[in-house]
């Protein structure tokens, strides 16, 4: 069974086209990359995929559950019992953490586990030292996120998504407001998840990255998917318009 | 009249200041927060009433509005109300404060970056969760500066009350000067209010202080 299933999604601002018509799948274990230039339609796609943005367009389903699906021409979702409990399926990596300032490393990681998921305390906040530990931040638990750079920033918000044990896990952009050194750790980070086959979509601008850890990459441009294959079939891909992009980042 | 007596009347009055200004407190934050939800409210009707109720509140004046409560009963439904002086008081103030302090939580809440209720979100908060343990609390540290002027102004609006005589600490100040030709009264009430407000800033100081250790 797919893990996630996007069939004909369309989302427009306006009379702005964002999201033409776009279909994927994600099954379980695989890592899909999904590039592309900027206004593309990778963020919107991925802001309606974790039900951040409604689509006016399509059918979303993760395994097997529908989350939204066209009804005469118009999108509808399921009931909000329906949608909290699809919403355990994934998690999302933000570009700019949107970490909790007034909570503690810890904390951050800890308080959606113990006030959503009612885990107690004390497995919560074992789960949470794993992680920490894991990501390389063990004797950050107790400070606060502008005690950290954005590179531990954003790792300690990749150990609050997983904290929730996702099944899938989105990345948006997730090195975009990074320094070349600081991005560095946090790849290093989603490629230890990738070789313990945590099942990740990645919005990225690093292609190199891109290349070397994802199963699938995904070319889009104008709200389409405009070519679509392992990373070898499209960095070697004879569409020139792909040629021309990839270029620009070697 | 012995400085003494005069020291005792005062302090009598100030006692009713003390309540006047604390009751306000009490019946306004939590009043306020009510408003500026009707403010952002996504129904027209209920934020265009809102929007209407605090422009009124702060475009009239405070004295007149303590007039508008404290006889409005009897003019309007021709009942004289026994002992209602203070309680008009108490509402007019918590009504009139309200007002600023929705416009104060409205700002606070909308500087909240929305990758926050975002964040929130796809973690599974739900909607009443967010609120009090993401948003909220991030508000009170953003809203302290402009609650401590407020409350600042609150103390010294306080004498406003003498416009119902309601015998708080400024009208008994006035009452003793005239019947004294001698503005002594009045110079040892303004160092009284003086010394209350050094006590609310130092207090809201520390709530400050005590917010600070994130940023």
């Amino acid at each position: 069974m797919n893990l996630l299933q996007i069939s004909h999604m369309k989302k427009s601002f306006g009379t702005l086209d964002v999201i033409q018509d776009i279909s994927l799948t994600v099954t379980e274990g695989e890592v899909l990359a999904i590039i592309g230039p900027s206004g593309s339609g990778k963020s919107t796609l991925l802001r309606c995929a974790t039900l951040l943005e409604r689509m006016d367009g399509g059918s979303l389903s993760y395994l097997g559950e529908k989350a939204a699906w066209e009804e005469d021409g118009r999108c509808v979702y399921a009931n909000k019992n329906e949608l909290k409990a699809i919403q355990k399926v994934f998690g999302l990596v933000f570009q700019n953490f949107n970490l909790f300032p007034h909570y503690s490393v810890i904390k951050n990681i800890t308080d959606a586990p113990i006030n959503v998921n009612k885990l107690p305390r004390a497995a919560a906040y074992e789960q949470a030292e794993q992680l920490l530990g894991q990501l390389g931040l063990r004797d950050k638990a107790d400070a606060y996120p502008y005690q950290l750079s954005g590179g531990q920033q954003q790792r300690v918000s990749i150990a609050r998504a997983l904290a929730l044990n996702p099944k899938l896990l989105f990345f948006d952009e997730p090195t975009s407001a990074l320094d070349p050194e600081l991005t560095g750790e946090v790849l290093k980070v989603i490629r230890q998840l990738a070789r313990s086959h945590m099942t990740m979509v990645i919005v990225t601008h690093e292609m190199q990255f891109a290349r070397e850890v994802s199963d699938r990459i995904i070319f889009m441009e104008q709200g389409m998917i405009q070519a679509e294959g392992t990373p070898e079939e499209i960095f070697h891909s004879d569409r020139e318009r792909v040629k021309e992009f990839i270029g620009k980042y070697n | 009249m012995s400085i003494a007596t005069m020291l005792l009347q005062l302090g009598r009055g100030l006692i009713v200041t003390v309540e006047i200004f604390l009751l306000t407190l009490l019946f306004s934050l939590p009043l306020g927060l009510l408003f500026s939800f009707g403010r952002m409210s996504r129904n027209v009707i209920i934020r265009n009433l809102t929007k209407i109720y605090i422009s009124v509140m702060r475009g009239t004046p405070l004295m007149l509005q303590l007039i508008v409560v404290y006889f409005g009963p009897f003019y309007i439904f021709r009942i004289g109300l026994e002992g209602y002086r203070f309680t008009a008081v108490i509402i007019a103030f918590s009504l009139n404060y309200a007002a600023y302090f929705a416009e104060i939580y409205r700002a606070g809440i909308e500087s909240i970056p929305v990758g926050q209720y975002e964040a929130a979100k796809v973690l599974g908060y739900g909607k009443g969760q967010t609120f009090l343990r993401i948003i909220m609390p991030q508000v009170i540290k953003r809203i302290i500066p402009p609650v401590t002027n407020e409350t600042i102004t609150l103390v010294k609006d306080t004498s406003l009350a003498f416009v119902v005589s309601q015998a708080e600490m400024f009208t008994l100040a006035k009452q003793i000067a005239a019947a004294e030709s001698n503005i002594m009264a009045l110079m040892v009430a303004g160092l009284f209010y003086y010394v209350f407000n050094l006590f609310v800033a130092v207090i809201m100081e520390r709530l400050e202080k005590a917010s600070s250790y994130y940023r």
